[in-house]
C-alpha cells in the first residue's frame, strides 16, 4: 500500500488522500516576526534542553486555547509532547501491556492504530453512526468482555470530526461515555486535534469537562492543524495521578519536546494571531467542503453515500459492493488518489469506504478530482457487472 | 570504462516507481564507483530532450514495468540511436506480457503452467464470466490470477473456490486490462538470473526464496521488505535438478531473444519440474533483490555486476 502512496505524490495526480493542512495560507509577517523575536530575545533559551513537560508558559498557552473552546484545565495537569502523535504513543507506552485491549472508533485514525499494534494492543472497533461511536454498542462489549473476565484498559476516541469518518459524537453520548467510563473505571483517550475547525453547528463540551474531574479522561490535542504540523507540538491533559507516570515515559522519549518550536507556539498564542488564522483557516476548509460535497452529489453514482461533516478536514465515502484496496491503482493510473478504508480498522473491515480529504486543495481541483473518482468508480461497477458480482 | 559518459534511466510512471528508484540509485553509486561519468535521470516528460541535449554514449535502464520494460523507452533509445543496457524491443514487448511469453515457451516446449488469458473486453463484452467455471474445472484449483504485465508480484490473487474467481479478475485488472489465470504449481520458488546473449549467456547461482511466514507466496511485502524472507544462494538442489534448472532458464532466455541480463522465476515441483512462471528483463538491483545476491555467490561484486550490463549495451 505504502508503494502506491508514493505515486500519489505526483503532481498530476489529485491526490485527496492526504491530511495536510493548508500551510501555505500561513502569513508571511507573523512567522518573519515570531523568528526575529526569539532570535532577538529567546535564542540562547530556543537552542537550549528545555523541561520535559514543556514550558510553563507554553502550558498557560495550552490552558487559554482550551478555555477558548469551553474547557477549563489546570496549566499544571498539562504536558507538552511532540505533536498529538506523540501523545498517542506516550499514553499508550505508558498505559498498554502486550495484549492489552483497547476499544476504538471504526473507522479508527489510522496512525493510532499504527501505535497500537507497535505496542501489540488488542484492538475492538466500535461500530459508529452518523453521530459518532455507537455506545450501547460500547456498552455491549464491555458487558461481553466482562463475561469472560477480560477489561478494556482504554476507550480512545476522536469525538469532533473524527478521522476519517467526519462524525461528532453527540451530546448524549458523551454523557452516556463519561458515566460508562466511571461505571467501569475505564480511561478514555480524547483526541481533539480538529475541536476548532468547526464550520457549522455549536460547539460540544468534551469529555473532560463532563468527567467533572473524575480523572477518566485523558485529553490529547495538537497545534497542527490550528497553526502547523512543522512545529510538531501538541499536549496531553492527565489527571495528576498519572500524569507523572506519562512525564517519566516523555523523558525516555526525547528529553523534551523542541523549545524553538515551542517558543514559536508561544509566540503565535501570545500574540493573540492564533484567532484570526484559525478564522482563516475556517473560511477555507468550509469552503473546500462544500466544493467536496457538491461535486460528490454530481460525480459518484447512485447507491453512494457519505457524510457532510460539520468541520475537520475529511468526508468518508461508501460504495456498497466496490473494494476500494482493489480499485486504488486503478484511480492512480487515472490520476486520482484516495485511501483505501481497510487502512483504518484492524479487523479488515471498511473494504467499501474511503477516506476523502479536502483541506488539501483549492475548490477547482476538489471538483475535477471527485469527478476522475467518480467516473473510476462507475468503470468498476460496470467491470463489476460484467464479471457477474 | 574511464570517463565514459553514460546515463541511467529509473524512475518513471509505472507502479514500481520506487523500485525503480532504489535500484537506479544503487546502479549510479556502482557505475560512478566504476569510473563512469554518470548523469541520472528521473523520467518524465523531459526525457528526450534531456537525452539530445546530453548525448551520452550508452544508457542504462533501471526502469521497472510500463515504460521501462516493454518496450517503449528501447524504441525511444533506438530512435534516438542511443546504445541501451537489456533486451531490444520485440523481446521486451514479449517479456513484459506474461501471456505472449507463455504462449511462445509453450511452443519452445518448455515447461510453464496450463493457463487461459483474457482482455477485460472479454467480461464487458462477451460475457466471458461464463467461462470461469469451465476454467476451474479445467485447470483444477487454487487457481492464480495475475495482471499480464505488471512485476514485482503486485495484483497477483489466489482463488481457491470458483467463487473467488470474480474478485480475484477485479482486483488483477486493476493493474491491467489484461489477465491471465494459471494452474496453482505448488513448490519451491526458484529465481535464476542470467548474463550475456545467445550461445554466450550463462546463469549466475540459482537462488531459492522461502517468505517467511505471514505470505502465502513470494509477494511484494516478501520481495521488498528486508527480513521478510529467507533466500538460499545456491539453492540446495542435486546437481541434475540444478543443471535442468538452469537448462529451462536459459532456454527460456534465448527463446525470448533476451540480451544483456534477465531473470528466471521458476517453481520447481516435487517430480522435479521447473515450471517456468515469467522472465523479468530489467531485473530488480535492490537490496532485497535475487540477481545481486547471486552475483556475489558466483564472486561478482555488484559493481562488477553493474559494469557488466553496463558494457553490454546496444542498438
Amino acid at each position: 500500500m505504502r508503494d502506491l502512496m508514493s505515486l500519489a505524490a505526483r503532481p498530476e495526480v489529485i491526490s485527496l488522500a492526504g491530511g495536510f493542512p493548508a500551510t501555505d495560507s500561513f502569513p508571511q509577517d507573523v512567522f518573519d516576526s515570531i523568528n526575529r523575536n526569539i532570535s532577538d530575545t529567546q535564542r540562547a533559551l530556543s537552542l537550549q534542553y528545555g523541561p520535559t513537560e514543556g514550558f510553563d508558559f507554553l502550558k498557560d498557552d495550552i490552558a487559554e486555547i482550551m478555555a477558548a473552546e469551553g474547557t477549563q484545565v489546570d496549566p499544571a495537569h498539562v504536558l507538552v509532547t511532540t505533536g498529538g502523535q506523540q501523545a498517542i504513543d506516550l499514553v499508550t507506552k505508558t498505559f498498554i501491556d502486550p495484549g492489552d485491549i483497547v476499544l476504538a472508533e471504526g473507522p479508527a485514525y489510522a496512525g493510532a492504530l499504527t501505535t497500537f499494534s507497535s505496542y501489540q494492543t488488542d484492538v475492538r472497533h466500535v461500530p459508529m453512526d452518523g453521530a459518532g461511536v455507537v455506545v450501547e454498542e460500547l456498552e455491549q462489549m464491555l458487558r461481553s468482555l466482562d463475561r469472560e473476565g477480560r477489561r478494556a484498559k482504554l476507550v480512545y476516541v476522536v469525538p469532533n470530526f473524527s478521522n476519517p469518518g467526519g462524525t461528532t459524537l453527540s451530546l448524549e453520548r458523551r454523557v452516556r461515555l463519561v458515566d460508562l467510563a466511571a461505571e467501569w473505571d475505564l480511561l478514555l483517550v480524547e483526541d481533539n486535534p480538529y475541536g476548532f475547525l468547526r464550520f457549522d453547528g455549536e460547539a460540544l463540551p468534551t469529555l473532560l469537562t463532563l468527567d467533572g474531574g473524575r480523572g477518566n479522561v485523558l485529553y490529547l490535542g495538537s497545534f497542527s492543524k490550528i497553526i502547523s504540523p512543522g512545529i510538531r507540538t501538541g499536549w496531553i491533559v492527565a489527571p495528576p495521578a498519572v500524569y507523572q507516570k506519562i512525564v517519566f515515559g516523555k523523558q525516555a522519549a526525547d528529553l523534551c519536546s523542541s523549545p524553538m518550536n515551542q517558543l514559536f507556539v508561544h509566540g503565535f498564542v501570545s500574540s493573540g494571531a492564533w484567532r484570526e488564522y484559525v478564522e482563516r483557516l475556517i473560511g477555507i476548509y468550509r469552503s473546500r467542503r462544500d466544493a467536496m460535497l457538491a461535486a460528490l452529489a454530481e460525480e459518484f453514482p447512485a447507491g453512494s453515500t457519505w457524510n457532510v461533516p460539520q468541520g475537520g478536514f475529511f468526508v468518508w465515502a461508501t460504495v456498497p459492493g466496490v473494494h476500494t484496496g482493489d480499485m486504488l491503482a486503478k484511480a492512480i493510473e487515472e490520476n486520482v488518489a484516495y485511501v483505501r478504508g481497510d487502512a483504518f480498522y484492524q479487523d479488515g473491515q471498511g473494504t467499501d469506504s474511503m477516506r476523502l480529504n479536502f483541506s488539501g486543495s483549492p475548490e477547482a481541483r476538489l471538483q475535477e478530482g471527485v469527478r476522475r473518482l467518480g467516473a473510476v468508480i462507475a468503470d468498476q461497477l460496470e467491470l463489476y457487472r460484467a464479471l457477474g458480482l | 570504462m574511464s570517463g565514459k559518459h553514460v546515463c541511467v534511466l529509473h524512475g518513471g510512471r509505472s507502479l514500481e516507481r520506487d523500485i525503480s528508484l532504489r535500484t537506479g540509485h544503487r546502479v549510479v553509486r556502482a557505475l560512478r564507483a566504476k569510473d563512469y561519468r554518470v548523469t541520472p535521470i528521473d523520467v518524465d516528460e523531459s526525457l528526450v530532450r534531456q537525452l539530445v541535449e546530453l548525448r551520452p554514449e550508452a544508457a542504462f535502464i533501471a526502469m521497472h514495468g510500463k515504460g521501462g520494460e516493454d518496450g517503449t523507452v528501447q524504441e525511444l533509445l533506438e530512435i534516438l540511436r542511443i546504445p541501451y543496457t537489456g533486451s531490444g524491443v520485440l523481446s521486451s514487448i514479449r517479456a513484459m506480457d506474461k501471456v505472449l511469453s507463455k504462449h511462445i515457451l509453450e511452443a519452445e516446449g518448455i515447461p510453464t503452467p496450463p493457463f487461459y488469458a483474457f482482455n477485460d473486453a472479454a467480461f464487458r463484452e462477451m460475457g466471458a464470466k461464463d467461462t470461469l467455471d469451465i476454467i476451474a474445472e479445467d485447470l483444477g484449483l487454487p487457481v492464480v490470477v495475475k495482471p499480464a504485465a505488471q512485476g514485482s508480484a503486485l495484483g497477483i490473487n489466489f482463488a481457491a473456490d470458483a467463487r473467488d474467481l470474480p474478485r480475484a479478475m477485479v482486483s488483477a485488472l486493476s493493474f491491467d486490462r489484461k489477465v491471465l489465470l494459471e494452474k496453482f504449481v505448488a513448490g519451491r520458488e526458484l529465481a535464476v538470473s542470467i548474463l550475456g546473449a545467445g550461445d554466450e549467456a550463462r546463469t549466475l547461482p540459482v537462488v531459492e526464496a522461502c517468505p517467511r511466514s505471514g505470505h502465502a507466496f513470494y509477494d511484494f511485502d516478501s520481495r521488498y521488505t528486508a527480513g521478510e524472507t529467507d533466500f538460499t544462494v545456491p539453492a540446495e538442489l542435486e546437481p541434475a535438478v540444478t543443471a535442468e534448472v538452469e537448462r529451462v532458464a536459459l532456454a527460456t532466455y534465448r527463446a525470448l531473444d533476451c540480451r544483456g541480463f534477465g531473470r528466471v522465476d521458476i517453481i520447481l515441483d516435487e517430480s522435479g519440474t521447473p515450471w517456468v512462471l515469467e522472465l523479468n528483463t530489467i531485473p530488480g538491483l535492490t537490496e532485497t533483490s535475487t540477481m545481486p545476491m547471486a552475483a556475489e555467490a558466483a564472486g561478482i561484486s555488484f559493481e562488477d555486476l553493474v559494469a557488466v550490463v553496463m558494457e553490454s549495451a546496444a542498438l
